[in-house]
C-alpha cells in the first residue's frame, strides 16, 4: 500500500518476543523483532496498518501496529486477551517466538492533514491503532496545529497508558479528554460517557482532520459531534474492525458493502462507509 | 510454552451411562494415540488399561450421562479431581439415546422388560454433565470423532482453548463434494441443523444425517420440519427425526413438542 | 466461434472417444460427468463409454432427480452441484507449514500443490462466465494467488452448449450462456449426430488439429446457432435486471429479509455450489508430536457463525444478516468489486438449495417497484 518492503507473501516470518508488558488485568503488548536481520531494518509501516501475528498451531490474527513508525528495531501491538490466539499470545513470554506477516492495509491519511488540527476519538483498545498517530504527529509537531486526544474506557482500571496521557496533557497546544463510564478511586478524569466530552474538544473545524477507532456505536456518535461543529466529512476518518483471516483481500470475511476491510481498510473516510454503518449486519 | 520439556499433563478417561463407543472413537486411533500417549500421561482410562479413577488429573474426558445415583455423585468427585473437564460424546452432552426416557415413564418401562426391576437403579432422566457440575468444553457426537478429540488435546496442549465449530454439517458435506441427498433423493436429510465435526459421514454413503451430532448454532429447525413435511413425512416421523440420539438437547427437544402437536391435530 | 463455420470442425459421436484420446495423449488428466448419487458429478474418465448418455437433469427449488433423454445425448443435462470450481479453488488445502525445533525456534515455509494437467469435458457457458470472475478475484494483479494459480493455468476446459436448460437455468438474463462464448479451450455443440467443435485457445487449436476434422457444415453451425436460441428462450426464471445495485442496497431493511430468513436454513449450501463464491476460512492442525503445524484453508460461508466473528462480537448472529450478506454481495456490492454482478445464472443455489429458496424470487420481491 505504501510502496515499501512487504512481508505478505505466504507464509509468515519468524520473529522473537523481546519485552512483554502487561498494561491492564486483560491488556498486553509485545515487542517483536524479525528473526531476519534485514527483513527487521527494511521493515515500513504506516499507521494505522496491521499485522498478522501467528501463534504456533493455532492460528493468526490481525493486530495493529502501535509502535512509533520511527523505531526500527521493534514492532509493538498492544492486545486484548480474548480469542483463542491472543488468549495464547498473552501467554507468550521474552524469547518466545511467533510469526508474523505485514504491513497490512490502508493506515491514518497523515500526509494530506499537515498543517491542520488533528483530533483523535478512540474508544477502549481502539487507542493501539491511532496511539502510533501521536508518535508520528508529537515527532513533527510543527507540521500541525492543535492535537486533541480524547479516549473513553467502559472502567477506570480499563485506561491503559495512563502516564502517557498524563505526559501528552502538559504537552503545549495538546488537549487530552478521558472518559470512564465508571470511575474508581484518584480517577482525576471525566465519569461518564466519552460522547459527553466532545463538545470540550477545542479545534478548528475547517482546519482540522478527526481520526476515529473504536466501538461502532461511539464513532456514530463521535462522528454526529464532530460533524455538527463544522468538521467537513471529508476529513473524518476512521478505523474499521472486521474478520480479517487472510489480510489481503482474498477469505472474504471482512467485507463491508463491496469493501476488504483488510485491503481497501482499514482506515476509511467517513462518506465511504457512512451508510452501511446505519444498518446492522454488514 | 515448550512441549518438549514442559511436565506432561495427566489426562484420565472417565466413562458414565454410554455404550463406550467414544472411548473406542479414541482407541481407534491407532498410531495416532500412541504419538499422543507419548505427550501425556494416560492415568486413567478404563477401557485402554490403567486405572485409578481418583487421581488428580488435569484433563478430565468424561463419557456418558448421569443416569444413575452412582453417577450422580461420581460425577462431583472427577470435578473435583480435574484441571479441565471435557464432556464428549451425546450422552455427556445432551444425556444421549437413553434420555429418550426422560419423556416417559422409565419405571413402567423397567417394570416391562426386567424380570427382577427392583434391581435396577436408575433417575427418571438421563441428563448431560454440564447439568451437574461446569463443563469447560463439549465435544458432540455419537460417538465423537478421532480427529476431534485429538485437536482438543493438541489445543490443550497448546496452552489455549480448543475450537469449537458449529456450523452446519453440510458446510463439511459440500467440501467433500458430496451432492446434497435431500435434493437428490429427498430423503429427509437432519445435516441443515445438525452440528458438522463427523465429515458428512452418511451423505458421503448417500443416506441421510440423522442428527447424531446435536443441534449446530442458528439451527431453524422451523424450516427443515417444514420441508420435511413437503417431502411428505408424516408428523410423527418429523417427531422421530429430531427425536434420536439428542432428543433432549433443547433446540431438538423443542422441534420434536412444535412437530408433536401436527401429529394431535 | 461455434456459431461461426470457421475453423469449426464436425466430430461425429463415434469419434468421441479420439477426443479423450487426443487429451490423454497431450498428458491430460481427464474428467468428465458422471452420474453419482442421483447427480452429475465430475469424475475420472477412462473412455467415452463413461460418459452419461442419455440422461438429463429435471431440476427445480430444492430438487435435482435424473431422467432418461429420449434424444439420447451425452450433455443433454444442463448440470451437476460443481463444475470447475473445486478444480481450481480447492475446498480444502495447506497453504503453509511451520516446524517448530526443541528450542521453540519457527521454520516457515510454502506447501504448493502438486498440480497435474486437467481437462474438464462438458463445463457451460455459466461455468466459464464463473471462473473469469474467479479468476478476477484470485489472480487479481500484485495478489495472486499461488494455489489457485497453479492449478488454474493447467487446465484445459472443453465446453459445451446448453441445450436442455433445466428449469432453475437463466443464464440468458445474466447475458452469460446458453452458447459459450470465451473462455475455453474446445467448445462443442451437440447436434443428432455429433458435434460441431470450435478451439478458443492454441492449446483447443493443436488439440482440433490433432483430430483432423471435416469442416463443419453451414446447415450444422446454423442448427447450433438455432440450438442457442431456442434454450435461451426456453428459460424460465429472469434476473430482474443486470444491475440490482442500488436498488437492493436502498432496501436493505426491506420486510422480505425477514420472510426469507424463515424459511432459511443458513446451512451454506448455496454458497458451496455457487460457482463464484470465493469465501474461504483459515486455520491451523498441529501435527500430534508437537513438532510441526499446517496453515489450511477451507470453503467458508458467509451463512457460518464464524464469518462474521470479531473479537468478542458477532457483526452477523442473526440468519436474516447472513442471507442479506449473502444475495447483496452476489448481485449488488459485486458490481463495485468486479464491475459486474457475481451471478451467472447456473441456477445451482436453486435447486440445491435444501428448502428450495429461489434467487430469482427474492431479488425480484426486494427490488419490486425500483428504478430500473
Amino acid at each position: 500500500m505504501n510502496g515499501r518492503a512487504h512481508l505478505d507473501a505466504g507464509a509468515p516470518h519468524a520473529a522473537t518476543v523481546t519485552a512483554r508488558t502487561q498494561e491492564s488485568p486483560g491488556i498486553f503488548t509485545l515487542q517483536l523483532r524479525l528473526d531476519d536481520a534485514t527483513a527487521q531494518a527494511a521493515y515500513r509501516f504506516a499507521p494505522g496498518q496491521f499485522n498478522m501475528l501467528y501463534l504456533y498451531g493455532v492460528g493468526e490474527v490481525p493486530i495493529s501496529i502501535m509502535s512509533d513508525p520511527e523505531e526500527r528495531d521493534l514492532i509493538g501491538h498492544t492486545i486484548r486477551a480474548q480469542g483463542r490466539v491472543t488468549q495464547g499470545l498473552a501467554k507468550l513470554q521474552p524469547g518466545d517466538k511467533v510469526g508474523l506477516r505485514g504491513p497490512f492495509g490502508r493506515g491514518w491519511p497523515l500526509q494530506e492533514v499537515s498543517g491542520c488540527d488533528v483530533v483523535l476519538v478512540t474508544g477502549g483498545l481502539g487507542c493501539a491503532p491511532v496511539v502510533s498517530v501521536i508518535h508520528y504527529v508529537l515527532r513533527r509537531r510543527e507540521r500541525f496545529g492543535k492535537l486533541v486526544i480524547v479516549q473513553g474506557v467502559k472502567h477506570a482500571e480499563d485506561l491503559i497508558w495512563r502516564e502517557q496521557y498524563d505526559r501528552w496533557a502538559k504537552l503545549p497546544d495538546t488537549q487530552v479528554l478521558v472518559a470512564a463510564s465508571e470511575g474508581a478511586a484518584f480517577w482525576p478524569w471525566h465519569v461518564g460517557r466519552v460522547t459527553e466530552l466532545f463538545g470540550l474538544a477545542r479545534f478548528n473545524p475547517e482546519c482540522a482532520v478527526a481520526m476515529m477507532c473504536g466501538p461502532e456505536g461511539m464513532m456514530r456518535a463521535a462522528a454526529d459531534s464532530l460533524l455538527g461543529r463544522g468538521l467537513p466529512e471529508s476529513r473524518l476518518y476512521l478505523s474499521m474492525e472486521r474478520n480479517m483471516q487472510c489480510a489481503v483481500g482474498r477469505c472474504g470475511h471482512c467485507q463491508l458493502g463491496g469493501a476488504f476491510v483488510c485491503r481497501d481498510g482499514p482506515v476509511f473516510n467517513w462518506g465511504e462507509v457512512k451508510a452501511l454503518l446505519a444498518h446492522k449486519g454488514f | 510454552m515448550d512441549a518438549q520439556t514442559a511436565v506432561k499433563p495427566r489426562v484420565a478417561v472417565h466413562k458414565f451411562s454410554s455404550c463406550d463407543g467414544c472411548q473406542l472413537a479414541l482407541l481407534n486411533l491407532g498410531e495416532d494415540l500412541l504419538a499422543l500417549a507419548a505427550r501425556v500421561e494416560l492415568v486413567h482410562f478404563a477401557e485402554a488399561g490403567p486405572l485409578d479413577p481418583d487421581t488428580e488429573v488435569d484433563i478430565a474426558f468424561v463419557e456418558g450421562s448421569v443416569s444413575t445415583p452412582e453417577d450422580l455423585e461420581r460425577i462431583q468427585q472427577v470435578r473435583r479431581h480435574s484441571r479441565m473437564l471435557i464432556a464428549i460424546g451425546a450422552c455427556a452432552t445432551s444425556g444421549g439415546i437413553q434420555a429418550l426416557r426422560n419423556g416417559a415413564d422409565g419405571a413402567e418401562w423397567v417394570a416391562r422388560i426386567y424380570s427382577h426391576p427392583e434391581a435396577i437403579s436408575s433417575l427418571a432422566h438421563s441428563t448431560p454433565i454440564a447439568s451437574h457440575v461446569k463443563v469447560d468444553f463439549e465435544l458432540w457426537g455419537c460417538p465423537v470423532s478421532g480427529p476431534q478429540m485429538l485437536a482438543v488435546v493438541n489445543a490443550l496442549l497448546l496452552g489455549v482453548t480448543p475450537r469449537a465449530n458449529a456450523d452446519k454439517v453440510c458446510t463439511e458435506c459440500k467440501r467433500q463434494g458430496y451432492p446434497c441427498v435431500m435434493v437428490s433423493r429427498g430423503v429427509a436429510c437432519m445435516g441443515p441443523v445438525t452440528r458438522a465435526g463427523c465429515g458428512a459421514l452418511c451423505p458421503g454413503l448417500g443416506r441421510d444425517c440423522y442428527g447424531c451430532y446435536g443441534p449446530a448454532e442458528n439451527a431453524n429447525t422451523d424450516a427443515l420440519a417444514t420441508q420435511f413435511d413437503h417431502l411428505g413425512l408424516e408428523p410423527q416421523a418429523i417427531v422421530h427425526r429430531f427425536q434420536s440420539i439428542n432428543s433432549q438437547a433443547p433446540v431438538f427437544l423443542a422441534a420434536a413438542d412444535k412437530a408433536r402437536m401436527g401429529c394431535d391435530e | 466461434m461455434l456459431t461461426q463455420p470457421d475453423p469449426a470442425g464436425f466430430l461425429p459421436h463415434a469419434r468421441l472417444r479420439s477426443l479423450i484420446a487426443a487429451l490423454r495423449d497431450r498428458g491430460y488428466r481427464c474428467l468428465g460427468p458422471a452420474a453419482e448419487n442421483g447427480a452429475i458429478v465430475m469424475r475420472e474418465l477412462d473412455a467415452e463409454e463413461d460418459l452419461p448418455r442419455g440422461l438429463q437433469a429435471e431440476q427445480g427449488p430444492g430438487h435435482y432427480r435424473l431422467t432418461q433423454d429420449p434424444y439420447h445425448r451425452y450433455f443433454a443435462w444442463a448440470n451437476g452441484p460443481q463444475a470447475i470450481k473445486p478444480l481450481a479453488f480447492a475446498p480444502q488445502e495447506s497453504v503453509w507449514q511451520v516446524r517448530r525445533d526443541a528450542a521453540g525456534a519457527l521454520q516457515f515455509e510454502a506447501t504448493p500443490p502438486a498440480v497435474q494437467a486437467l481437462a474438464i469435458i462438458g463445463v457451460r457457458a455459466c461455468d466459464l462466465a464463473a471462473l473469469a470472475l474467479q479468476d478476477a478475484h484470485f489472480l487479481r494483479a500484485g495478489r495472486v494467488d499461488a494455489h489457485y494459480a497453479a492449478r488454474r493455468e493447467r487446465l484445459f476446459l472443453v465446453a459445451v452448449q446448453c441445450a436442455e436448460p433445466a428449469a432453475t437455468c437463466f443464464c440468458a438474463s445474466t447475458g452469460d450462456g446458453p452458447t459459450p462464448a470465451a473462455g475455453y479451450d474446445l467448445a462443442l455443440a451437440e447436434l443428432s449426430d455429433g458435434f460441431v467443435a470450435a478451439a478458443g485457445s492454441d492449446a483447443g487449436r493443436a488439440v482440433l488439429a490433432a483430430l483432423d476434422l471435416a469442416p463443419a457444415t453451414t446447415q450444422q453451425i446454423e442448427a447450433v446457432r438455432q440450438q442457442g436460441v431456442a434454450a435461451a428462450a426456453a428459460q424460465t426464471r429472469r434476473l430482474p435486471g443486470r444491475n440490482l445495485r442500488d436498488a437492493l442496497m436502498g432496501r436493505l431493511e426491506h420486510p422480505r429479509w425477514d420472510a426469507v430468513a424463515a424459511r432459511c436454513l443458513a446451512c451454506g449450501n448455496c454458497t458451496a455450489v455457487c460457482p463464484t463464491c470465493f469465501c474461504h476460512a483459515e486455520m491451523d492442525v498441529p501435527a500430534l508430536d508437537g513438532e510441526s503445524s499446517r496453515h489450511q484453508r477451507m470453503w467458508d460461508s458467509c451463512f457460518g457463525e464464524s464469518h462474521g466473528h470479531l473479537h468478542g462480537f458477532n457483526v452477523r448472529p442473526d440468519i436474516r444478516s447472513r442471507y442479506r450478506q449473502w444475495l447483496t454481495h452476489k448481485l449488488a456490492t459485486w458490481h463495485d468489486q468486479f464491475g459486474r454482478s457475481g451471478c451467472t445464472g447456473c441456477g445451482r443455489c436453486i435447486a440445491w438449495c435444501p428448502v428450495g429458496i429461489d434467487l430469482t424470487e427474492e431479488a425480484a420481491a426486494i427490488t419490486e417497484g425500483a428504478q430500473p
